[in-house]
């Protein structure tokens, strides 16, 4: 099953789009998996990805922690803290 | 207090106008004893930022903003809410947010939009990108400790 991975901020910046539709290898149980493969994709996920505690997320618009599971997750978003108010 | 109070959430691109948004609140009731706003403007610090670009997840900014504006209905006896957060291109002197906050007697319209406005900064999906006046980039704001700090003491003893 494919995983819509959405980008906001410098976290989109430096990845360098906005979205992307992904198949998660067998083994990526929680968030802190995910971020962790993610990050041995390329230069650029590993530029975005280089301080993973500060990268907040979001399973199907709400957030979790690193360790929640991802099981069943339609759409997760990677981002900054937020800056809004 | 008759029926839970439905919060009104708007996240656009458009303007808004604080007394109209008052008024909307307010018309036509005699019960409301309190009306507290908050808006928050675009600052040009000290004339080095020629705008702010405030990117949001759509669907989730007005799921999140919708959340915090139940816990505050919840929390305290509200008559009316509104929550307004604009995206997009803003210039200083501009409004990029405002809360409003309805209620019989003030303390609860304080607490609430001091509530709301805390979880904003910290749990609604936007990112502030400065435009600098000198046309070199601006960067991502970053987020502050002191905010985090300010949501964190409306956190329940039970949480």
């Amino acid at each position: 099953m494919s995983t819509k991975l959405i980008y906001f901020a410098w976290v989109r910046e430096r990845i360098g789009k906005p979205e992307e539709d992904v198949d998660l290898p067998s083994g990526i149980e929680t968030v802190a998996d995910l971020l962790r493969w993610l990050k041995s994709r390329g230069e650029e996920y590993e530029n975005a990805l280089q301080y993973p505690d500060v990268i907040r997320v979001a399973i199907n618009q709400e957030h979790v922690g690193h360790r929640e599971k991802i099981a069943g997750a339609r759409e997760i978003a990677l981002f900054p803290p937020m800056t809004g108010g | 207090m008759a029926g839970a109070v439905v919060p009104a959430i708007r996240i656009q691109r458009e303007d808004f106008d604080v007394a109209a948004e008052i008024a909307c609140l307010t018309k036509g009731r005699a019960d409301i004893g309190a009306v507290v706003t908050f808006s928050g403007l675009c600052r040009d610090e000290q004339g080095a930022l020629s705008a702010l670009e405030l990117e949001h997840y759509p669907g989730m900014a007005e799921a999140e903003i919708g959340r915090i504006a139940a816990e505050a209905v919840e929390r305290w006896p509200l008559q009316g809410l509104t929550v307004i957060h604009r995206h997009g291109k803003i210039a200083p002197g501009e409004n990029i947010v405002l809360v409003v906050a309805a209620s019989s007697h003030r303390q609860a319209a304080f607490e609430a939009a001091n509530f709301l406005m805390d979880y904003l900064k910290s749990r609604a999906p936007f990112w502030k990108k400065e435009h600098r006046a000198d046309g070199s980039e601006g960067g991502w704001v970053e987020a502050k400790e002191a905010d985090d700090q300010a949501a964190d003491r409306w956190k329940k003893h039970s949480d």
